[in-house]
């Protein structure tokens, strides 16, 4: 076989491969937010941007970009909070009381999270609409807590499971009752899970698109992807401004992933490994 | 009432599911109902005066003669079928790569996290932009600088259709990876040295250790791609709008233009109670699959 | 401190019986052990005394108040883990506060209470630590000192020694010795090493599949075993046992067991069981070498343990255990001759004990 030198290019080369491609085009946007209107129709393209800012004041002074960012982060960050609450409970019941059909009501939650959102797109919008609650906030996140709470319950419930039983018995014997057994030992312990669960019910209620565009329909309620995705230019597409806008929505993002990339593995692998 | 201990338990763990349980019922449970009883339904948004007139089977039938909606379940499964091939298989490479110990390992599963973690309106303006007809880098990438050879990759319905399939596998191999990677991570490593020693060359330590107690791992993140690949959406609308020529037209995208570009409910309604169908006949085959596999493998 | 009584406690998990009709009293300041093979039921016992679990049927007082229904916190017991169960996000000091913060105590009587149980259990340098910053042992003292600081009705321990190494395990036996005659505490501790259980013990109650076989101090229980399984179980080598049939010749009574015959006229009480099947048994320290005893046999393997010997024979088909004195100049292969002691041989009938 090949030799060890030759394995370890190889090795190297796929790697740099997987981390080039995986980068390219956020890096290929965020250049182009960085250049004149010029610079983004050469040809060849530039590679190197002037480092212009005027995108940014475009997408800022005409776009409304402000206005979108202002909206992602009140939303997801509530959907965020409320979310982390009721799945703490909910993940603290089904992880360490005796309930019947436990098993099931897991089940079911992950079969309702893979119900194809135009399914329910529809009444979930009547039912809005009846409330009045079409383009308001709690409009949206009242549907966003109901999609992040599955994945929520699901990785604080395994987190919660993994804390040893006789802590819980050690507790009740110093005279702690449940919610006073979870708020003092159960969550302080199952904080690494939490902080978990909370970012990745962040960064899904922040890129979440399809229930954004139905439900929000005024400028002044759209969030990040839902402005990104209808940008309309005078007669062709503002690719300056949609780089500029995407950059400020993802930067946050890329930093989220590059500070906690250990947290969110392990995250995302608890449902399905423990599941 | 004096409650016993376990009935307090009993009490106190299903008051804190109570508030799960009325979200999902208000928000998910109760619109599939819904979605159901407006499928046999006329309505037309905007025509309020119309009202709701009951059609029984009517839109079903309609349903079964609508080409275009036909073509868009086509193009749905197909592009399933190779979207997530593609996905599985490249996350398996991914994850192979990852779990391997080298410096800079933290920086690689940074950067493969990237594409799972931004909008996939955003990924996909990314995509749009680098397929672009005048100065797209990947009409660079092939043709250079002789702009008269330059495709509109998005204007041809198979360049189009195999766009939107790049920009999907780009944006989720790296979650098919962390699965598979969590399942490499239950492989001991003493298997493979006793392998070592026992001869076995690299491939097989792959095809003989690998490969088998892998597959759980595989199985599942086949689960979760092919459910979220039936839901594919967000790249359809910003890359394409189901075009051109229907090409890349899929289930939920003409659910969507029903319902809420034509106002049609009823008719809506209608495919997306088939989209929820097919989701749950592949979803229970799925699971009856793997379950039985994933018995088979512990025993 | 307070008395502990417990009556006709029984609990089933499912269809399986853990507790059958479970009865006994610890006085107050006494240190009962429950003891038992894995899976006898104590440790649900344990549990059920603190109102972790509730019994299916029974009653259980603890002083003079009913407790059968009451929550942990009512009770006012404090339990010592197996594990030690410590709060691992708590500094010891605070793991020891912990109870008392929850009754609401005012923190300065909580920082005295803590400081003093810290000194007795010689822990008060390690009160800024955190769990997983200590050795086995010391987690233990931790463990102990979160329970003394309660001072509460009934102290719970649940194998607290189990995951000490022996040197330690040893050297904690005795502080926890030393430990109960100056708090005088009513203890109940649970246990399947019977050397601590005849060390720790005033009163043992030993337990198999749920049911209580013997209840009386170490001695009682080694020296008047009231069943077989109290027998085998109590001693260590253990007791050996030997099947047989009490025989009337003339006037003596002998003990035939596959050829093997035993005088066994001097225990009076066996006059009325000729023709029964019996099972006898010796204790290793009541195999006396005699050369003309009636055990004859060949030594199969002797262990050589300092201060004594334990010998293993074999008796015609049966295989002996003898415990001797280590001046006896005996070697593997060579013949052996035993002849019963008084003391120490005791026969059962249906595994109960003829007395």
């Amino acid at each position: 076989m090949l030799n060890k030198i030759a394995q370890k290019f190889l090795f190297l080369l796929v790697t740099l491969i997987i981390v080039f491609f995986s980068l390219l085009p956020f890096i290929w946007f965020f250049i182009t937010s960085l250049k004149t209107e010029v610079e983004v129709t050469s040809i060849p393209p530039t590679l190197i941007p002037s480092g212009s800012l005027n995108f940014y004041r475009s997408g800022i002074e005409q776009y409304d970009l402000l206005h979108f960012v202002k909206n992602s982060i009140i939303i997801a960050g509530l959907t965020s909070i409320i979310t982390l609450v009721i799945a703490i409970f909910a993940g603290y019941a089904l992880a360490r009381l005796r309930l019947p059909f436990k098993r099931v009501i897991l089940g079911s939650l992950l079969v309702v999270s893979m119900f194809p959102q135009i399914s329910i797109a529809g009444p979930v919008w009547r039912i809005l609409q009846s409330l009045g609650w079409l383009n308001s906030y709690q409009g949206l996140i009242l549907p966003y807590v109901t999609l992040t709470l599955p994945l929520g319950v699901w990785i604080i419930a395994s987190f919660f499971k993994e804390l040893p039983d006789e802590l819980e018995d050690a507790a009740r014997i110093d005279g702690c009752g449940h919610l006073q057994t979870l708020f003092r030992i159960m969550m302080p312990l199952a904080a690494p899970g939490i902080f978990t669960a909370a970012i990745l019910i962040f960064i899904y209620s922040w890129n979440e698109f399809f229930f954004a565009l139905l439900i929000m329909t005024q400028r002044d309620y759209q969030t990040l992807p839902v402005g990104i995705a209808l940008f309309q230019g005078q007669y062709t597409l503002p690719w300056g401004e949609i780089a500029a806008a995407s950059t400020i929505a993802t930067v946050p993002l890329v930093l989220l992933v590059f500070i906690f990339q250990k947290r969110i593995m392990s995250g995302l692998s608890a449902g399905a490994v423990k599941g | 009432m004096i409650l016993s201990l376990q009935e307090r338990e009993r009490a106190f763990g299903l008051i804190l599911i109570i508030p799960t349980f009325l979200f999902v019922a208000i928000f998910s449970l109760y619109p599939i109902i819904y979605s159901f009883y407006l499928s046999f339904h006329r309505i037309i948004l905007g025509l309020p005066g119309l009202g709701q007139k009951f059609v029984g089977f009517q839109n079903y039938i309609d349903l079964f003669h609508d080409r275009i909606a036909l073509h868009s379940m086509f193009n749905t499964l197909i592009f399933v079928f190779i979207s997530t091939s593609c996905e599985i298989i490249l996350g398996l490479l991914i994850a192979l790569v990852i779990h391997q110990k080298f410096k800079g390992r933290g920086v690689v599963r940074a950067a493969v996290l990237v594409p799972w973690a931004i909008p996939t309106v955003v990924a996909s303006q990314m995509w749009r932009f680098l397929f672009n007809d005048k100065y797209g880098l990947i009409n660079f990438a092939f043709f250079g600088s002789d702009i008269n050879h330059y495709r509109a990759w998005l204007a041809d319905p198979f360049f189009a259709f195999c766009a939107i399939i790049f920009a999907d596998v780009w944006k989720t191999s790296s979650f098919a990876a962390l699965l598979i990677l969590a399942g490499l991570q239950t492989i001991p490593d003493e298997l493979y040295k006793a392998a070592k020693i026992d001869g076995a060359s690299g491939w097989q330590r792959f095809t003989h250790i690998t490969l088998p107690l892998v597959k759980p791992a595989l199985l599942i993140a086949l689960l979760f791609r092919t459910m979220d690949a039936l839901r594919i959406f967000d790249l359809v609308f910003v890359m394409t709008q189901g075009g051109p020529a229907d090409s890349t037209n899929v289930l939920q995208f003409y659910g969507y233009k029903k319902i809420f570009a034509e106002g049609l409910m009823g008719y809506g309604s209608t495919i997306s109670v088939f989209v929820f169908l097919i989701t749950l006949i592949i979803s229970i085959f799925y699971i009856k699959a793997i379950g039985s596999r994933l018995i088979e493998d512990k025993i | 401190m307070a008395e502990l009584k417990i009556e006709n406690l029984s609990k089933s998990f499912g269809n399986v019986k853990v507790i059958e009709d479970v009865s006994f009293t610890v006085n107050d300041g006494e240190f009962c052990i429950v003891l038992g093979p894995s899976g006898c039921g104590k440790s649900t016992i344990l549990r059920l005394i603190s109102g972790l679990e509730r019994q299916d049927s029974g009653t259980i007082y603890i002083g003079d108040t009913e407790v059968s229904g009451h929550t942990p916190k009512e009770r006012d017991v404090a339990m010592v883990f197996q594990n030690y169960a410590l709060y691992p996000h708590m500094s010891v000091f605070d793991n020891m506060a912990f109870s008392l913060k929850m009754k609401n105590i005012p923190k300065s009587a909580i920082k005295r209470k803590v400081m003093e149980g810290a000194k007795l259990l010689k822990i008060d340098d390690l009160l800024q630590r955190k769990p997983k910053e200590l050795s086995g042992g010391q987690r233990q003292r931790v463990a102990i000192g979160r329970a003394i600081v309660r001072k509460p009705q009934v102290f719970l321990f649940d194998e607290p020694l189990s995951n000490l190494d022996a040197k330690l395990r040893n050297a904690m036996r005795v502080e926890l010795v030393g430990l109960h005659s100056k708090l005088n505490s009513t203890v109940v501790y649970v246990t399947h090493d019977q050397v601590e259980a005849m060390t720790l013990g005033q009163k043992v109650v030993l337990l198999n599949e749920g049911k209580i076989k013997q209840t009386g101090t170490p001695a009682e229980l080694y020296d008047m075993p009231a069943n077989l399984f109290t027998g085998t179980f109590i001693g260590s080598p253990q007791m050996n046992t030997l099947n047989g049939r009490i025989e009337k010749e003339g006037e003596k009574l002998l003990f035939n067991s596959s050829g093997i015959i035993l005088d066994v006229s001097s225990w009076k009480s066996l006059k009325g069981y000729v023709g029964k099947a019996v099972t006898a048994g010796i204790r290793p320290e009541s195999l006396l070498p005699d050369s003309n005893g009636p055990l004859t046999g060949k030594i199969e393997l002797i262990e050589h343990l300092g201060s004594e010997i334990i010998l293993h024979a074999i008796i015609g088909e049966m295989k002996l255990i003898a415990r001797l004195s280590p001046d006896i100049e005996k070697r593997k292969g060579e013949a052996i001759s035993f002849r019963l002691a008084w003391k120490g041989v005791h026969f059962f009938y249906k595994n109960e004990r003829i007395s």
